[in-house]
């Protein structure tokens, strides 16, 4: 034993009150024993550099495009004098075949496809959600037939209907978000489903059976909201998969129509000053490249972080 | 000076000076987590002598099962057995010793049972190749004579019809014949150092029976030597020699099973001791809880771990973390009530300090 | 099995029980086969046994979480697996379970104070967001929680305080009779002797009756007024705790006795012990006559052709073994 620590307990044992009882009041802190499942999520996006470049990227792309009005261009002024020019203080990215700001036009394009992407995901998710909760809670043949219903409409060849409806439709946006929402519950479905049907064999859910609740307030109170990550996880995919289904759409004239435009227009729009002025493609090109990217590494990231860890 | 000698002079069961099979110093052993690091064992010392069972009981976190990995050194990143611990067996540091050194220890001198036989033993082998697997590695027997003593081996631990039994998979078995494999396995080189964690505790009470049974026969005919890791205090009362009381990393009493039985002298082990109902006791005695739960691994504590939640707390309690008290036939505690200033009446013997003065 | 003489009638009445699941291929899990007990007020039942004996699989039927495959339960004269809509519902609210798992029984994604409450506002038993917040501090400061604790998560908590999560979640509803699913074994020994305190605490306080489903004898001894053991889903023997140690009657209940540790190395050495052969038997098609005739020392012929009876052998004893006679 040292004999400084010795010295130094001597000194404690000599003290007067050292051997009286303790009043109690000390408090050891308590124990932490597991983090939340947003604390962790967190921690591991902190260590993922991939991670916060595309949050930080996506960020930019989606601050921009909502303070589009404060260019100074407005994206429909045409100026045929000046048609496609190099990018210039004046103009960032220079103008297109019309003489029309390049990088406003890219801005308002982000806001339609954006707009398109985050909505028709809600569509999806929302109908998704609940289709897959009820067929997997509910089981037998309701859950027998549903699960057809979907493996139906995975059958049809969705881009070409969606081309096909919209030309008898006139397409405005919230035709296509509808549209895209329709043909893209599916895969949230099926997800939600496998999920709700381990779930309500789950303890608690039969606590809250036990408890006199009924089906509507299990499936409500308890179910979707253990769902949330993994919904989260389907939703961040579905925004990617939709932003690339309009892009897609519009590249081949079936999108938005003029005078509203969305990256893929613009892409069409560029197909043909392709060799006069490859960069009207690509600005544009790398956008939607870009945000589906990072959509996509965010959602596997989340997917990542919010699995089931191993617990002792 | 209040302290206690590093080593004591013990005599084992007949008496007679045994020789230490395997003495622990100052093991440490910590882990590196995102959230800092857990101190899981915080400066353990024991030892085995030839032939006896020690065993280490406390509760979950208190560190037991990762003393027993250290031992067989299976302590792996983020894990780190730091340095000043001494894991001394035939003449060897082997804390310091390389991966090749640990692998000819491992299942060839020193071998290891688990708590859960299933997820332990491998389900795509068949149970006779396991055993030969082992004796294979160690002894460098053929492969025709490996699964021949491994046949031999499951009769010796009691499984019927062993020559079918060797070619069926650990799935076919029950989980107290999965625990009587783990242990042919175990015993396959004939090590002389067995590691016990918990093996009864997932089975049924008539199986436990069979199977402490089954180990203490073993012992009998092959010396083996037994850690025995466990929080079953019933357990550990047929079985053991020696008995080390674990709480938050450290060992806060040792000594021979009947002391700790019968003149335990640390509260948590008298409270450990009471707060389990006995089946010849009285049925309408309450049962003495200890309140609260122990203090969080990542932290630093200051004085001792079981302060706040000790009935008995003195000031000095809070300040201080207490230096051990030896007494006779190596019976140490770690507990300022055992200081001769501290008075009054205890449910268990204090105050009667047998200091050991330092050299 | 209800030979009281006392003009009172028992809060829970298990006549014949039989829960079977079928495996396929024609065989049948025979759970729970034909098992009987009542209990009284304010008492506590013991239900003991090994795995595979179908201990939980009866208090999970008594509470109408599992149906029946025959017999009945009568919870204070109804049929409990009769019971539809409003009947069934005032039901859940005076029959609890507290479960093993403390980690899966609560819903990772509700505070504390929500878990408590939600069976409140099923059941309309608060007005209002104060007196349902009341009523939850009121609970965790009896389960030996703090206010505080009503906001957090249950992932911030020990098992042992878990379980007392558990346990105020039961009691918000006042029920009568509380199903102890095996409440302790997840726990740690210490923690075990508090939530066993604080049960019998509550049944002193509320009247309560139970229902202890585990597996250490021990423990049951000291909780129960009565003890039912089983055996692969038979009841080999049923009487009251003191009596059940004293003088334990069926082979099985002897065995079982003399493989519990008793934490004393001089009785442990001195105790004679009966230790059985084999394994614990399958639930799944067994055989014929006695269940236990495999492991069972005394087993005669008589044994392996017929079933054994429950037969009084003493006041509020009964057994169910040919040697009885």
């Amino acid at each position: 034993m040292n004999p400084e620590i010795s010295e130094a307990l001597l000194k404690e044992v000599e003290m007067d009150d050292a051997f009286q009882p303790a009043q109690k009041g000390r408090k050891n802190q308590e124990a932490v024993y597991e983090r939340g499942i947003w604390y962790n999520l967190l921690i591991s996006l902190k260590e993922n550099r991939l991670a916060i470049v595309c949050l930080i990227l996506l960020c930019v792309i989606i601050l921009a495009s909502l303070l589009a009005p404060l260019s100074p261009h407005d994206p429909d002024a045409m100026n045929l004098r000046n048609k496609l020019a190099g990018p210039s203080s004046e103009h960032f990215w220079g103008t297109d075949d019309l003489g029309r700001d390049y990088f406003t036009r890219a801005l308002y394009g982000g806001r339609v496809s954006l707009t398109v992407g985050i909505f028709s995901m809600l569509v999806s998710v929302v109908v998704g959600t609940l289709f897959g909760t009820i067929s997997g809670y509910l089981g037998g043949t309701v859950d027998n037939l549903m699960m057809r219903a979907v493996d139906i409409f995975m059958s049809v060849p969705s881009f070409l209907l969606i081309i096909i409806i919209n030309s008898f439709l006139s397409p405005s946006m919230i035709t296509m978000v509808v549209i895209i929402g329709i043909f893209s519950w599916m895969g949230v479905a099926r997800i939600v489903r496998a999920e709700t049907m381990s779930l309500k064999e789950r303890e608690f859910v039969l606590a809250a059976r036990n408890m006199g609740a009924g089906n509507l307030e299990i499936m409500f109170r308890h179910i979707i909201p253990n769902m949330v990550p993994s919904i989260i996880v389907a939703a961040s995919i579905s925004i990617a998969r939709a932003i690339l289904t309009e892009s897609s759409l519009s590249f081949l004239g079936f999108g938005v129509k003029l005078p509203m435009s969305s990256w893929g227009s613009m892409l069409q729009n560029a197909q043909s000053h392709i060799m006069d002025n490859p960069m009207l493609a690509l600005y544009p090109g790398t956008l939607i490249l870009l945000t589906v990217l990072s959509f996509n590494v965010l959602g596997d990231v989340l997917r990542n972080a919010l699995e089931p860890k191993m617990v002792k | 000076m209040y302290c206690c000698k590093g080593e004591w002079d013990r005599t084992g069961k007949e008496g007679i000076q045994m020789s230490k099979l395997i003495e622990v110093r100052n093991l440490r052993v910590s882990y590196h987590t995102y959230a800092g690091e857990v101190r899981s064992v915080r400066g353990v010392d024991f030892s085995v002598e030839e032939g006896e069972t020690l065993a280490i009981v406390g509760e979950s976190g208190c560190g037991k099962t990762v003393t027993a990995k250290a031992v067989m050194g299976l302590i792996q990143s983020p894990g780190e057995v730091k340095q000043g611990s001494e894991i001394l067996y035939g003449g060897k540091n082997m804390a310091l010793q390389p991966e090749k050194e640990w692998e000819a220890y491992r299942g060839g001198e020193c071998a290891m049972i688990f708590q859960d036989a299933l997820a332990a033993l491998n389900p795509t082998l068949t149970v006779g190749k396991q055993i030969a697997e082992n004796l294979m590695i160690h002894k460098k027997a053929k492969k025709a004579e490996a699964m021949k003593k491994a046949e031999e081996l499951l009769g010796k631990v009691g499984i019927p019809e062993p020559e079918k039994r060797i070619r069926q998979y650990p799935h076919e078995f029950s989980g107290g014949m999965r625990q009587r494999v783990m242990i042919a396995i175990a015993l396959a080189c004939s090590p002389k150092l067995l590691i016990a964690d918990e093996p009864t505790t997932a089975l049924d009470v008539t199986i436990q029976a069979q199977i402490l049974e089954l180990l203490k026969e073993l012992q009998k005919e092959t010396k083996v030597s037994i850690i025995l890791i466990t929080h079953d205090l019933g357990v550990v009362a047929d079985m053991a020699d020696h008995i080390a009381v674990m709480y938050f990393g450290k060992i806060i009493e040792y000594g021979r099973g009947r002391d700790i039985f019968y003149h335990s002298r640390h509260p948590y082990t008298w409270s450990l001791l009471n707060a389990v109902p006995r089946l010849d006791g009285d049925r309408k005695k309450t049962l003495v809880s200890i309140e609260g739960a122990p203090p969080d691994l990542l932290l630093p504590i200051e004085g001792c771990p079981f302060a706040e939640r000790c009935p008995y707390c003195m000031n000095i309690c809070t300040r201080r973390e207490p230096p051990v008290f030896g007494f006779e036939e190596g019976h140490r505690v770690s507990c300022w009530l055992q200081h001769e200033k501290a008075e009054g009446s205890y449910p268990f013997e204090t105050g009667g300090a047998l200091c050991v003065e330092e050299a | 099995m209800c030979g009281r003489s006392i003009n009172e009638e028992p809060v829970l009445q298990v006549s014949h029980l039989k829960k079977y699941f079928p495996m396929g291929k024609k065989q049948v899990l025979k759970a729970v086969d034909d098992v009987s007990f009542c209990i009284y007020k304010g008492k506590t039942l013991g239900l003991v046994g090994e795995s595979g004996c179908g201990k939980t699989t009866c208090g999970r039927t008594c509470t109408g979480l599992y149906s029946r495959s025959g017999g009945e339960v009568l919870f204070k004269g109804q049929d409990v697996h009769k019971l539809r809509g409003k009947e069934r519902k005032a039901f859940t609210k005076s029959v609890q379970t507290i479960f093993q798992d403390p980690y899966a029984s609560l819903d990772p994604r509700m505070k504390v104070g929500e878990i408590i409450s939600e069976g409140m506002r099923i059941h309309n038993m608060v007005e209002g967001k104060k007196e349902e917040q009341d009523r939850v501090q009121e609970l965790l400061r009896q389960v030996g929680l703090q206010a505080e604790h009503a906001n957090r998560y249950i992932h911030e908590f020990s098992g042992g305080q878990r379980q007392r999560i558990g346990i105020a979640r039961a009691l918000a509803i006042k029920p009568e009779f509380i199903v102890c699913d095996e409440p302790i074994s997840a726990l740690d020994v210490s923690i075990q002797a508090q939530i066993v305190n604080l049960l019998q605490k509550m049944q002193e306080r509320l009247g309560l009756t139970y229902l202890f489903v585990a597996h250490d004898l021990s423990m049951v001894r000291h909780i129960s007024d009565q003890v039912a053991v089983m055996y692969l889903g038979k009841i080999v023997e049923l009487t009251s705790s003191d009596e059940l140690y004293n003088h334990p009657v069926h082979p099985y209940t002897q065995a079982l006795l003399s493989a519990i540790p008793i934490p004393d190395p001089d009785v442990e050495s001195s105790r004679k012990r009966i230790v059985l052969k084999g394994d614990v038997p399958s639930p799944i098609s067994p055989p014929a006559g006695c269940r236990f005739q495999g492991r069972c020392r005394f087993a005669c012929d008589r044994c392996r052709q017929e079933e054994p009876p429950m037969r009084q052998v003493g006041t509020d004893h009964y057994v169910a073994c040919h040697l009885v006679e």
